[in-house]
C-alpha cells in the first residue's frame, strides 16, 4: 500500500510538471489555431538558457533562472509569434505544423551543436531527500514540485478568470470577431497567450530538469506527453489539461511498475488513439463552444 | 500545366541523368543515389495521401518498418526479394486500410496525431519483441536479390535495380493519379461533402489513400533491407516519418514530380552541407521554415510561380471572386 | 398512380428545446419546379438537410419514387438520382471546370476497378463539353473552378448536379449573391434544363422575385411548419404568407 502511494504521488508530481506543458499548448491552440508541435522543445530550450546564465554570464542561480524566463518568453513567446506562426498561420493549419516540427528540429539541434550533445546536470530547486508521507517515502522535490505546480495552475486561473486582461485574453480566444468589436485588443491577447505558454514552458523546464537531466532530446517525450495529456484531458477547459498531465503521470507511474516497463510509453498513445476516437473532445472537454 | 510534348521530353531528360548519374562515381556516391531514388517512393506515396487525398498522416516510416522487416525475415529465411516483397506490399495495404479508419471519424491536427501514435506504438513493438525482430540490435545480412542475368551484390547493380522499380512504381502512381480514382482523391481534398453529394463513396476513397499510400511506403521498406542489409527500429521513428513528410512539402504536396524533388534535397542537401558537420540540419530545419513562409507549395511551387511570370496566362473574373452577398 | 418523385412525411428535428421543423410534409411531382419559401429561421435550410442526409431528423420519412430513403447516405441517395447544389464552397477550386464536371458523373460510370483502369476521363469528355456548354461556360473549360466569379461557380454548381441526369434536383438558393445578368442567366438554364429533361426541381429561396417566376408550385414555411401551398399568385395574395413575413 505504501508502495501504491508512492507510485501515485509520484507520478501526480510528474504529472503536475506535464500539466504546465500540457496548459501551455493548449492555450496556444485555443487561442491561435497553433498546434506547436516543438511544444517539448520548448520545455527543454528554458533549461539551457539557465545553464548559460550560470556558465557564461557567472549569475547566481536565481537570476538565471529570471534571465532564463524572460529569455524564454521573448524567444519562444513573442519571436516565435512574429516570426514564425504570424507569416505562416494564413497559409494553412497544416503547413504551421509542419513549420513547428521543423521548428523543433532547429532547437534540437542548436542546443545539441552549439552547447553539448551530453547530458548536463541541472541545480534543483528542491532537495531530493526523502519524507514520509503515509508511511510511503516520497521525496520532498516530489512534493514540493506538486505544490509548485499546481499553485501555478491556480494562478494561473485566477489570472485569467478573475482579471480584466485574462477575461479579454478568454473573450479573444472565443470570438475574435466580437471580441475586437468590444474594444478588446485581440492581437495583444494572443500575444499575451504565447508569451504565458513560454513562461508556463519555462516553469516546467525548472522542475523536470533536475531529475532528468538537461539534454537536447529531452523534447520529444515530454513535448509527446503535453500533447496527449490536452487532448485526453480535453482542451476545452484548462482543467482539461491538468486532469490529462496528471492521469498520463500517475499512470505511466503505476504501469511501470506493476504491468510492464517496455510498453510504458505505449499507454498514453493508446489512451490518445481511444479518446481521439471514442471522444475527441477530451474527458473534461464539452463538446461544443471552447473556453480557454 | 505543360504541354504533352514538353512534358514526356522533360521525363526522358530526367531518365537519362538518373541512368548516367552513377556511372564512374564512388560506391557511396551511388549507396546515396540509391537512397535517393527509395525514398522518393516512399514520398510518392505519402503523397497521394497527403497531398492528393488532404489526409495527413506521420506514419510513413512505420509502413516502411514493416515492409522493410516483413522483406528481411522472409529473406532471411531464403525466400526471394520479389516474393518478399509482394507479401510485404500486401501487409502494408490492408495495415494501411486500418489506418484509414480513424481518418474517417476525425481530421487535420487530431489526425496528425493519431497516426503518430501509431508509428510510435510500432516503433515500441519492433524494440520489444526481440524474438521477432531482433530488437534494439535489429536484422542484419539479408541478400540483396539475385535477377538470374545477374545479381545486384554490387552497388551500381543494385542502383539500376532499385531505378527499375521506381520506374514501375511511378509509372503506376502515374496511372492512378490520372484516373478517375485520381479526380476523386482530389475532390476528396477539396471539398469533401460536395464530393458525397455528387455519389462519391468517400469513406471508401480515404482508406483507399491510406492504403495506396501505405504500400508505397512498404515498398521503399523493402528496397532500404537490401540497400543497407541491415535494420533497426531507430531508423522508422517518428523523425523519419516526419523527414518524409518535409519532402512531401519542400518539393511541393499534390504535383507529380515533387516527391522526386523534395527527396532528392532532404537526401542530398546533408552530404551538400556535410563541410558544415553537424549544422546542416539547423541549416536546413531553418531553410525549411523560410520556404514555408514563403513558399509553401514547395519548390514545384516555385517552379510554377517563376513559369507563370514568364507565360503568364488570363486571370477570369478574378475581380469577380465573390458576388454581393445578402448574407 | 405511380408514386411522386420525392415524398416527404412529419419530418421532425429539434435542437435542444428548439423546434426547427415541425412535423413538415408535402409531395414533389414529377416534372414541377417547387419552391420552398419562408422568412429568416423557418426551418428551410434544416428541412433541406434532412430530405438530402446530411442532418438525422428525429422522426418522419423520407421517400424517392416510392421507396424509403430516410437516413440514407448522401453519396447512395446521389446514386438513387438526387442531386443538389449548394449554397456555399460548391466547387473543387484547384481542379478545372472541365474536371468538376467529369468528377460529377464519373461516380455513376462503372465499378471501382473500371475507373481505375478504364478511361481518364471515364468516357465523359463529350457529355461534360456538351453540359458546359449549355450553361455557355465553355470558354472556361479549362480554367480553374476557384479562379471563377461567384456566379460563374453557382453554374458549374448547376452543371454537376445535373451531369449524372438526376430524376429530381434540390437546389439552396441559387440565386443567393448572384448578380442581375447571371441571375438570369441562370433561370433561363434551370427552365430549359426543365422542359428538355423532365427533371423535378425544388428550390429554395430568398429572392422573391427569382421564385414567383421560376416555379410551378410553392410551398411556405414558418417557425417550422407548413403555411400555405399553391401557384405563385395564389401565394402572393394569400393573407397568411403575408403576415409571417410582415411578423405579424
Amino acid at each position: 500500500m505504501s508502495q501504491f502511494l508512492q507510485v501515485l504521488l509520484s507520478g501526480l508530481a510528474t504529472g503536475s510538471i506535464y500539466a504546465l506543458a500540457a496548459i501551455g499548448f493548449a492555450l496556444v491552440w485555443q487561442a491561435a489555431q497553433t498546434v506547436n508541435f516543438a511544444q517539448g522543445e520548448f520545455v527543454m530550450v528554458p533549461a539551457f538558457f539557465v545553464l548559460i546564465g550560470m556558465g557564461f554570464f557567472g549569475m547566481p542561480f536565481w537570476l538565471a533562472l529570471a534571465f532564463g524566463l524572460a529569455l524564454s518568453m521573448l524567444v519562444l513567446g513573442y519571436a516565435f509569434k512574429k516570426l514564425i506562426v504570424e507569416p505562416i498561420l494564413p497559409h494553412g493549419g497544416i503547413t504551421l505544423i509542419i513549420a513547428t516540427m521543423a521548428l523543433a528540429i532547429l532547437l534540437k539541434e542548436t542546443v545539441k551543436e552549439f552547447y553539448s550533445a551530453e547530458a548536463q546536470p541541472f541545480p534543483a530547486l528542491f532537495s531530493n531527500a526523502p519524507m514520509n508521507f503515509f508511511g510511503a517515502a516520497v521525496s520532498i522535490q516530489d512534493i514540493l514540485n506538486l505544490i509548485v505546480s499546481l499553485s501555478i495552475v491556480v494562478v494561473l486561473t485566477l489570472f485569467l478568470n478573475r482579471t480584466r486582461t485574462g477575461r479579454s485574453m478568454q473573450a479573444a480566444a472565443q470570438n475574435p470577431a466580437v471580441a475586437e468589436i468590444l474594444g478588446v485588443n485581440v492581437k495583444r491577447m494572443v500575444l499575451y497567450t504565447f508569451l504565458i505558454n513560454a513562461a508556463l514552458a519555462s516553469l516546467a523546464a525548472f522542475l523536470i530538469t533536475p531529475v532528468y537531466l538537461a539534454k537536447f532530446s529531452n523534447g520529444e517525450t515530454i513535448g509527446l506527453i503535453a500533447f496527449i495529456a490536452a487532448i485526453v484531458g480535453g482542451f476545452n477547459q484548462i482543467r482539461g489539461a491538468l486532469v490529462g498531465g496528471l492521469l498520463i503521470g500517475v499512470l505511466d507511474n503505476l504501469t511501470a511498475t506493476y504491468v510492464t516497463a517496455q510498453y510504458r510509453a505505449a499507454l498514453p498513445l493508446v489512451l490518445l488513439i481511444i479518446i481521439i476516437l471514442v471522444r475527441p473532445q477530451g474527458i473534461m472537454g464539452t463538446s461544443e463552444g471552447r473556453s480557454v | 500545366m505543360m504541354a504533352w510534348k514538353w512534358r514526356w521530353l522533360l521525363v526522358a531528360l530526367l531518365l537519362a541523368a538518373a541512368i548516367a548519374a552513377p556511372l564512374g562515381q564512388k560506391s557511396y556516391i551511388v549507396y546515396v543515389l540509391t537512397s535517393w531514388l527509395v525514398f522518393a517512393i516512399a514520398a510518392m506515396g505519402l503523397n497521394l495521401t497527403l497531398g492528393y487525398a488532404g489526409q495527413i498522416s506521420l506514419a510513413q516510416a512505420s509502413f516502411m518498418a514493416i515492409g522493410a522487416y516483413i522483406t528481411a525475415l522472409l529473406t532471411l529465411a531464403g525466400w526471394h526479394w520479389l516474393i518478399a516483397t509482394p507479401l510485404a506490399l500486401l501487409a502494408c495495404f490492408v495495415v494501411g486500410l486500418l489506418l484509414g479508419y480513424p481518418a474517417l471519424r476525425v481530421k487535420g491536427h487530431f489526425l496528425a496525431f493519431v497516426t503518430l501514435a501509431f508509428n510510435t506504438l510500432v516503433f515500441l513493438v519492433l524494440r520489444n519483441e526481440e524474438w521477432l525482430t531482433g530488437g534494439s540490435y535489429g536484422l542484419s545480412g539479408m541478400p540483396r536479390p539475385d535477377l538470374g542475368l545477374f545479381t545486384t551484390m554490387r552497388p551500381l547493380p543494385f542502383y539500376y535495380f532499385t531505378l527499375a522499380i521506381t520506374v514501375v512504381a511511378a509509372l503506376a502512381m502515374w496511372g492512378i493519379v490520372r484516373s478517375p480514382w485520381g479526380r476523386a482523391f482530389r475532390a476528396l481534398r477539396e471539398n469533401p461533402i460536395r464530393a458525397e453529394s455528387l455519389g462519391l463513396d468517400t469513406r471508401r476513397i480515404t482508406l483507399l489513400a491510406f492504403a495506396i499510400g501505405s504500400a508505397y511506403g512498404g515498398l521503399a521498406g523493402a528496397l532500404v533491407t537490401s540497400l543497407v542489409q541491415f535494420i533497426e527500429p531507430a531508423s522508422f521513428g517518428v523523425g523519419h516519418s516526419l523527414r518524409i513528410l518535409l519532402m512531401v512539402v519542400v518539393g511541393g504536396a499534390g504535383s507529380f514530380f515533387g516527391p522526386f524533388l523534395g527527396s532528392g534535397v532532404v537526401i542530398l542537401l546533408p552530404e551538400v552541407l556535410r563541410f558544415t558537420e553537424g549544422y546542416y540540419l539547423i541549416i536546413y530545419a531553418v531553410l525549411v521554415i523560410v520556404m514555408l513562409v514563403y513558399a509553401p507549395e514547395g519548390l514545384i511551387g516555385i517552379g510554377a510561380r517563376l513559369k507563370a511570370k514568364f507565360f503568364s496566362r488570363s486571370q477570369v473574373r478574378a475581380d469577380m471572386s465573390q458576388g454581393a452577398t445578402l448574407k | 398512380m405511380t408514386a411522386p418523385v420525392l415524398s416527404v412525411r412529419n419530418i421532425e428535428k429539434r435542437f435542444g428545446g428548439i423546434r426547427a421543423v415541425r412535423g413538415v410534409s408535402f409531395d414533389v411531382h414529377k416534372g414541377e419546379i417547387l419552391g420552398l419559401i419562408g422568412p429568416n429561421g423557418s426551418g428551410k435550410s434544416t428541412l433541406f438537410n434532412c430530405i438530402l442526409g446530411q442532418l438525422v431528423p428525429n422522426a418522419g420519412e423520407v421517400a424517392v419514387s416510392g421507396r424509403d430513403v430516410s437516413g440514407m447516405r448522401p453519396s447512395d441517395l446521389n446514386k438513387l438520382g438526387v442531386g443538389r447544389t449548394f449554397q456555399q464552397l460548391s466547387v473543387f477550386p484547384r481542379m478545372s471546370v472541365l474536371d468538376n464536371v467529369i468528377l460529377a458523373g464519373q461516380e455513376h460510370r462503372g465499378t471501382m476497378t473500371s475507373r481505375l483502369f478504364g478511361a481518364p476521363d471515364a468516357g465523359l469528355t463529350q457529355d461534360a463539353e456538351r453540359m458546359i456548354a449549355f450553361f455557355r461556360l465553355t470558354h472556361l473549360r479549362d480554367e480553374l473552378a476557384g479562379s471563377l466569379s461567384y456566379g460563374q461557380q453557382k453554374l458549374v454548381d448547376a452543371a454537376m448536379a445535373f451531369m449524372a441526369g438526376p430524376s429530381i434536383v434540390l437546389l439552396d438558393e441559387p440565386a443567393g449573391g448572384v448578380n442581375l445578368t447571371m441571375l438570369a442567366h441562370l433561370k433561363d438554364r434551370l427552365v430549359a434544363y426543365n422542359a428538355e429533361h423532365g427533371t423535378t426541381f425544388v428550390v429554395i429561396e430568398h429572392n422573391m422575385e427569382f421564385v414567383m417566376s421560376l416555379c410551378t408550385r410553392i410551398i411556405v414555411l414558418a417557425e417550422g411548419a407548413v403555411i400555405a401551398e399553391g401557384t405563385p399568385d395564389e401565394i402572393r395574395s394569400n393573407q397568411t404568407v403575408i403576415d409571417a413575413y410582415l411578423g405579424g
